[in-house]
C-alpha cells in the first residue's frame, strides 16, 4: 500500500498526515486529529453516531477514506462552539434531558444543526426525518426532538428581535 | 473495521479514469461516493486492489437539453432531492431519492455509482428501468450507450465492460399530460427496500390511457420490467378496478426471491399493493398535470 500525504482542516485547525488508503476519516480524527468526540458505531454507515460535517453537509467518517477528503474541511461537534463553551442546541439537549449515554449524540447534534440551518422552521415530523439515519438506543428519541425544537423555536425569536 | 489494504488514485477527467482503471487490472474499481462500496470493503465483501476516485473527474451537472434531462454520473442523491430542474422534468427522481439511505448517504451517493453497481434493491436502478433512461459509458473501446433495462444483468453484475465507466445518465424528458409515481415498502426508513414499484402514464385529453410503464423493483436480481401486464390500460381511462386486475396479475406472474426478513407470498401481496398504488398516483397526478413543455407530473 502506498502512503498519501494529506492536509485538511479539522475545526477551523490545520491537520496534515501521511495516511495507507484504507485509513478511515474517523480513524484520522480520533488519533491523528486527537478527535475523540467522533465516535465509532457500527462502522457501516447506518447508526449516524460517526457523523462529521465535510465542508459542510453531514457524512459517515467511517465509511469516507482519509485520503479521499485531502483539501478538505471537516467539522466535529467540537466544532459548534469554543473551547469551554456550549453551543445553544447543546443547552438545550442538557435542558431537555436530550442525551443519555451521550454515544449518540455528537451526530445527533450535528445533523440537527446542519438541517435546521437549511431549514430554520423544519416542523417535528421534517426533523424526524431528517434524524431517521442516527440512532439512539436510550432516550426514545422524543427528549431529542423536544431539544431540536426548543432550540429551532429560540433560534426564530432571536432572529425576529433582530 | 479496516478494509483489505488497496492502492488509491484520483483521475482528474473520465478518458484519465479510464486509462487507470485498464491499468489497475481486473480488481480496479470506481469509487465516487463509496456508500456502497465502502461497507461492502469494511465487510471484507470486496477487496478491490485499486481505487480509483473519480469525484474530481467531472462536475456534478444537472441540464435539460432537447426533452433530455441530462446527469452527470456525478450528481449525489442529495443534488436530485433539492433540484427543482430535476422535480419539474423527471419527478419520480425526486420522489425516489429520499427512500435512499439517509442524509449522510444521500450527500456522498452519486447516481453514476449506484447504477453501476448493480444493487437489486437499488431505487435509482427501478427509476432508470422505469423511465427508459439511457446511460453513457466511455472505456477503452470508446463511449456507448446502455439503455437501463440492458444495464443490470443480476446481483452487483451489470453489463458493463472491465474499464468502462458511466459519465451520464439521461432521461427522456416527454411532455403532455403525464404523470409517475415510485412506491416503496422499507422495515424501517432508509432500510433496503422490500418491494417498490414505479409508474408512468400518459393521459389524452379524454384522460383515456395513452401508454403507460410499470417496473417492481427489489424482488428479483434486478428491476422486472413489467409494462406489458399493463396494456389492458391503454384506451381507458384508469380506475381502481382495472388497476386492481393489472396489480393482481403482475404479483401472480412475478417471481419473487427469498428474503431474510419477509416471505414470499407477503412480498408478492406488496407487489400487487404498490403496484396498484403506483398506478393509481401516477394517472392520478397526469390527470391533475397542467400542460407544461417538461411533462411535469407533480401536483402543485
Amino acid at each position: 500500500m502506498s502512503k498519501h500525504e494529506i492536509a485538511l482542516e479539522v475545526n477551523g485547525r490545520p491537520v496534515s498526515a501521511t495516511v495507507d488508503p484504507n485509513m478511515s476519516l474517523l480513524e484520522l480524527l480520533r488519533t491523528e486529529a486527537g478527535g475523540l468526540e467522533v465516535k465509532l458505531g457500527c462502522g457501516e454507515g447506518v447508526c449516524g453516531t460517526c457523523t462529521v460535517l465535510l465542508d459542510g453537509e453531514p457524512v459517515n467518517s467511517c465509511l469516507t477514506f482519509a485520503v479521499q477528503v485531502d483539501g478538505r474541511a471537516v467539522t466535529t461537534v467540537r466544532g459548534l462552539a469554543a473551547e469551554g463553551e456550549l453551543h445553544p442546541l447543546q443547552e438545550a439537549f442538557l435542558t431537555h434531558a436530550g442525551s443519555q449515554c451521550g454515544f449518540c449524540t455528537p451526530g445527533m447534534l450535528l445533523t440537527a444543526k446542519w438541517y435546521l440551518d437549511r431549514h430554520p422552521r423544519a416542523d417535528r415530523e421534517e426533523l424526524r426525518s431528517a434524524l431517521s439515519g442516527n440512532f439512539c438506543r436510550c432516550t426514545g428519541y422524543t427528549k431529542i426532538l423536544d431539544a431540536i425544537e426548543a432550540y429551532r423555536d429560540a433560534r426564530q425569536e432571536v432572529s425576529v428581535v433582530d | 473495521m479496516y478494509s483489505a489494504p488497496f492502492e488509491y488514485v484520483r483521475a482528474s477527467s473520465w478518458p484519465e479514469a479510464v486509462d487507470l482503471l485498464e491499468g489497475g487490472g481486473e480488481d480496479a474499481r470506481v469509487i465516487a461516493g463509496g456508500q456502497s462500496l465502502v461497507p461492502m470493503m469494511m465487510l471484507r465483501l470486496a477487496a478491490p486492489s485499486l481505487l480509483v476516485d473519480v469525484s474530481a473527474a467531472a462536475d456534478r451537472s444537472v441540464d435539460l437539453v432537447d426533452a433530455e434531462l441530462v446527469l452527470s454520473a456525478l450528481v449525489r442523491h442529495a443534488d436530485i432531492e433539492h433540484s427543482e430542474v430535476v422535480r419539474g422534468s423527471c419527478p419520480m427522481l425526486t420522489e425516489a431519492v429520499t427512500h435512499i439511505g439517509n442524509v449522510r448517504v444521500r450527500h456522498r451517493g452519486t447516481i453514476g455509482g449506484s447504477l453501476a453497481h448493480g444493487e437489486p434493491t437499488a431505487e435509482l436502478a427501478t427509476v432508470a428501468v422505469a423511465e427508459g433512461a439511457t446511460v453513457t459509458v466511455l472505456g477503452p473501446g470508446g463511449e456507448r450507450a446502455i439503455p437501463a433495462g440492458d444495464l443490470f444483468v443480476t446481483h452487483f453484475t451489470t453489463s458493463l465492460e472491465p474499464g468502462e465507466v458511466v459519465t451520464a445518465v439521461r432521461f427522456p424528458v416527454p411532455g403532455g399530460r403525464r404523470g409517475s409515481s415510485f412506491q416503496e415498502i422499507a422495515r424501517r426508513a432508509g432500510d433496503f427496500a422490500l418491494v417498490e414499484a414505479a409508474a408512468t402514464v400518459a393521459l389524452d385529453e379524454d384522460d383515456r390511457c395513452l401508454s403507460v410503464r410499470l417496473v417492481v423493483g427489489a424482488v428479483s436480481d434486478r428491476p422486472v420490467d413489467v409494462s406489458q401486464a399493463a396494456r389492458p390500460l391503454i384506451g381507458e381511462r384508469i380506475g381502481e378496478d382495472a388497476v386492481g386486475e393489472v396489480a393482481r396479475a403482475v404479483a401472480a406472474e412475478i417471481e419473487v426471491g427469498p428474503h431474510t426478513h419477509a416471505g414470499r407470498e407477503y412480498r408478492r401481496r406488496l407487489v400487487s399493493v404498490l403496484a396498484g398504488r403506483a398506478l393509481l398516483t401516477a394517472a392520478d397526478r397526469a390527470a391533475g398535470a397542467v400542460h407544461t413543455d417538461h411533462g411535469n407530473g407533480a401536483r402543485a
